[in-house]
């Protein structure tokens, strides 16, 4: 069997997990890159709205400050508040490195970074390139890493002696030596082989887990395999009940329902509108947000132009509001004839610009639906895009509670609370892609002895299970019966009644899933590679429905019918997730957050606190600033 | 709304393989992608195929359709006859590993062997100042989704294996441009454009033009005023000198 040994191997090729590896091989670390894609294609390279940083260009007012509380408000302030404050602090740097590296934003009329509008952040903020941001980043890390292997075949003769792409090699089992971990194994995609890395640092960045949901933006890699993986190996999810619904996907044709929509659209000038042509966010800004937002259209247009004296309008609340905003208007019966509501642009911008500023909205609409954007209203609706659980990891270091176990990007958990705010997620993989990488290298310079070669006999077995049962059931129809469960029962709009039923029904899928079987050989074959990922799919689902069983009341990206209100005592807890080596035992469990610094919470109003904060933690606040 | 559509796909690994015929299901709306997918799931279950964002902004899923090659993921099934009988092959140019899957290794050869950008090393980074006019020409190249359709395409590789050492094909030579029209890079190119990665092969057909899903303008763009400042500072060292004096000011 082939066998490498490195010195931390990152399992993900987005930008997280090329941020950490650039980062590790900086650090003179032998790094593995693996991923399941080719190189290049990972799920970064579909974001399109931008990278927040508050650099400032557009507004001089912008700074880590404002950005810090806009991020806890859009997270409903359940957010790890270091993870927060580093992401907020450090995502300037991060984007200006970036720079360095050959990427070329948009700019300001002074030649600097263009920053765009999103929703939730005070001041213009998004770097940006279009709305095809997430293909400058991916493709700027990648060029970096192609740098860094010209350097090293100049240095060394070999290109890849410290840094290797294993691109289409999926790794199921992370591997250990006691309690630590001692590498990974996995399989290569083209030729169904296997292959073991000897390490004593990994590194998770594998993504999301949207493929367990019919109606989605994410790829046939979202099965949440990093999420699986870390929880068989030992470690913790916590804030898996959040999921975020993006209020703007496609809705017709039917095969691309789900597909995004860039908030763009609304961060530059369009209108959400019913059946009745009533720009309805009016009727929905929460009472959280009343102040912030204007109350008629002709305040919420002149923002655009004067964000000094007005406010901005209600299109661009948090993800969260909008999806159910939307959601209530298509079951109130105003929704479209496809069922979303219209997503304007057409009647705000000149076609011209449009075509400009929104590119692949304007080629994706007119080739998949034959709808001219400049023309005429889209059609949209909710559709499941991120998830805000994750890896529980040290906000310093991405270190998770299995020593040699770091995690960065969207399959860690805390940085977003409750709601990620848009253009968020592609800065927190930059801040912390390299602070898991150095995280990384740091403890494996500590080690006194690397830890000795796993076995990984059941590895083995496992992986090649599905093969060996040809006359097996169709992983296909298991994969589409969880998709349509969660999607109808642990969706946008939870019920006590309904999400008891999807753990019944998952537990039966999992019955099902020991049975599944694939015809034909091990080359390159998707339909042994769903049956292996089924495996993640249904425990990150458990997990997922689990916790949202245990959460009783509302809060960003979990919304319950029978709690609809937010708690102040729940604000405080965190539900953890575990379970046993062979993904049985799921358990969950209730932990008490930190509260914040006193510096940072001094930055919000006791006004806005009251809102959320209990009775307790409200002395503490007062304590803190009269303490400053 | 839904009709029986005729599917010929190849299937093989290891070098060998043959056109299969499959009848199947359509559905309002759908792309030749969806409609793999389907025989994946109900038909073929090894069906080996490469997709991620269905949406075009990837490259992932290159294949021909009836001899062209498109992104199956962007290609409606409205645009062909009910009757028609609708081919999928994998890219020619590239090693076929199984089905419509290529070994596409060729690519992120040449994507190695082009020196990267070099900045001036005095510049710190938060202190770049472009105008968006001179990134434009750039950013129009660095849309390129990594299809890999237009090396596909070029016939100076398509059925000649041997030109493939000295040729980084039209995606390779285009990034070679965009780094010689970025605002801040150092190098000069355009020699080694000519002399180690074989723009001189390319004779302007413009094939890869029309293909790209991009819609980037490959050749006019590119590759043709890649050649003449290639011809220029051939026969004169001045205009070399002075473009350079001219870009670094400009910075
Ligand atoms: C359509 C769309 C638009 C978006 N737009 C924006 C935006 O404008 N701004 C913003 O901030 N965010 C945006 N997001 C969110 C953001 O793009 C993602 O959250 C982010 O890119 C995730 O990056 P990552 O590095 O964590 O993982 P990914 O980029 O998803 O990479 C995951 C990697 O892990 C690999 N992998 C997974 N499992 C395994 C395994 N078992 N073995 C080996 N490798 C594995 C995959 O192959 C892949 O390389 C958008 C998301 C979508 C879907
Ligand atoms: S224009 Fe040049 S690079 Fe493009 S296909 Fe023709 S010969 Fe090849
Ligand atoms: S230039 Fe166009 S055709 Fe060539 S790889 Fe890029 S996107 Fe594809
Ligand atoms: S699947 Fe991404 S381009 Fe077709």
């Amino acid at each position: 069997m082939e066998r490498h040994e490195y010195d931390v191997v990152v399992i993900g090729a987005g930008g997280a997990g090329l941020r950490a590896a650039i980062e590790a091989r900086q650090q003179g670390k032998r790094t593995a890159i693996i991923c399941k894609s080719l190189f290049g294609k990972a799920h970064t390279v579909m974001a399109e709205g931008g990278a927040a940083a508050a650099m400032g260009n557009v507004n001089s007012d912008d700074n880590w400050m404002v950005h810090f509380r806009d991020t806890m408000r859009g997270g409903k302030f359940l957010n790890n508040w270091r993870m927060a404050e580093l992401h907020a602090k450090e995502a300037p740097d991060r984007v200006w490195e970036l720079e360095e590296w050959g990427a070329l934003f948009d700019r300001t009329k002074d030649g600097k970074i263009s920053q765009r509008n999103f929703g939730g952040h005070e001041y213009p903020r998004l770097a940006h390139v279009g709305d095809r941001t997430g293909l400058e980043l991916i493709r700027t890390l990648q060029q970096r890493v192609v740098a860094l292997q010209q350097e090293d075949e100049r240095e060394h003769g070999d290109p890849e002696a410290f840094i290797k792409v294993f691109a289409e090699c999926t790794i199921t089992r992370l591997l250990k030596d006691g309690d630590a971990i001692a590498g990974a194994f996995g399989y290569w995609r083209e030729t169904g082989d296997f292959i073991v890395f000897d390490a004593p640092a990994v590194v998770l960045a594998t993504g999301g887990i949207g493929k367990s949901y019919v109606v989605t933006s994410n790829s046939w890699e979202y099965t949440g395999d990093g999420h699986a993986l870390a929880v068989l190996a030992g470690a913790k999810l916590i804030n898996m009940e959040f999921i975020q619904f993006h209020p703007t996907g496609m809705v017709w044709p039917p095969s691309v329902r789900g597909i995004l929509v860039t908030e763009s659209v609304r961060g530059d000038g369009g209108v959400l509108r019913n059946s009745e042509g009533r720009r309805f966010m009016f009727d929905y800004v929460p009472d959280v947000f009343k102040d912030k937002y204007a109350t008629t259209e002709e305040e919420g247009d002149r923002w655009y132009t004067d964000q000094a004296n007005n406010r901005r309008p209600p299109e661009l609340l948090p993800r969260d509001e909008v999806a159910r905003a939307i959601n209530s208007e298509v079951k109130a019966g105003r929704g479209s004839p496809q069922g979303g509501v219209f997503l304007d642009v057409s009647s705000r911008l000149p076609a011209a610009e449009i075509i400009k500023r929104l590119p692949s909205m304007h080629h994706q609409f007119k080739e998949l639906a034959d709808v001219d954007i400049t023309q005429e209203p889209m059609q949209v609706g909710p559709t499941c895009h991120y998830i805000m659980g994750g890896v529980e990891v040290e906000a310093d270091t991405g270190a998770a509670s299995v020593p040699g176990l770091f995690a960065a990007g969207e399959v860690s958990g805390g940085m977003h609370g409750s709601n990620r705010l848009g253009g968020n997620s592609l800065s927190d993989l930059l801040v912390f892609g390299r602070r898991a990488g150095l995280g990384a290298s740091a403890y494996v310079d500590g080690l006194a002895t690397r830890p000795s070669a796993a076995d990984v006999t059941d590895a083995k077995a496992e992986a090649v299970a599905p093969l060996e049962r040809t006359g097996g059931e169709n992983p296909y129809e298991v994969h589409h019966e969880l998709q349509r469960t969660m999607n109808d029962l642990v969706g946008i709009i939870r019920k006590a009644g309904e999400i008891s039923e999807a753990l019944q029904v998952v537990e039966k899928l999992k019955e099902r899933s020991k049975n599944t079987g694939s015809s034909g050989s091990r080359v390159y074959n998707p339909g042994w590679h769903l049956a292996i990922d089924l495996r993640n799919m249904l425990l990150v689902s458990e997990c997922v429905a689990r916790a949202a069983l245990l959460r009783e009341e509302s809060r960003g990206g979990h919304t319950r019918d029978d709690f609809p209100v937010m708690s102040a005592d729940w604000r405080q807890k965190l539900l953890v997730c575990s379970a046993a080596p062979d993904g049985s035992g799921v358990t969950v469990e209730e932990k008490v957050q930190p509260s914040m610094r006193g510096d940072l919470i001094s930055l919000f109003e006791r006004s806005e606190l009251e809102k959320y904060l209990t009775e307790d933690e409200l002395a503490e606040y007062d304590a803190a600033v009269k303490e400053s | 709304m839904g009709y029986k559509a005729k599917f010929r796909v190849w299937r093989g690994e290891g070098g060998e393989g043959q056109l299969e015929d499959f009848t199947v299901e359509v559905n309002e709306g759908e792309v030749v992608l969806d409609v793999i997918h389907r025989l994946q799931a109900t038909q073929v279950p090894d069906l080996a195929v490469r997709w991620n964002c269905k949406a075009g902004k990837c490259g992932s899923c290159s294949m021909e359709i009836n001899g062209r090659p498109r992104l199956g993921c962007m290609t409606r099934m409205s645009t062909f006859e009910e009757t028609e009988t609708i081919t999928v092959t994998p890219m020619r140019t590239f090693p076929v590993i199984k089905d419509l899957v290529c070994d596409v290794s060729f690519n992120y050869q040449k994507a190695r062997e082009i020196p990267s950008f070099t900045p001036p090393k005095d510049v710190k980074p938060g202190e770049y100042r472009m105008q968006q006019i001179d990134v434009e020409r750039s950013q129009e190249f660095r849309k390129c989704i990594e299809c890999f359709m237009c090396n596909n395409v070029c016939h100076v590789i398509r059925d000649h294996d041997e030109n493939k050492p000295a040729f980084a094909g039209p995606r390779f030579l285009m990034r070679i441009a965009e780094l010689d029209m970025h605002p801040y890079d150092e190098l000069d190119r355009k020699e080694s454009a000519q002399e180690e990665h074989g723009l001189g092969y390319c004779n302007i057909t413009k094939c890869c033009t029309e293909v790209c899903p991009e819609h980037i303008k490959i050749t006019d763009n590119a590759l043709i005023p890649m050649k003449e400042r290639v011809v220029d500072r051939k026969y004169d060292p001045l205009v070399w000198l002075g473009s350079k004096i001219f870009k670094r000011s400009g910075v």
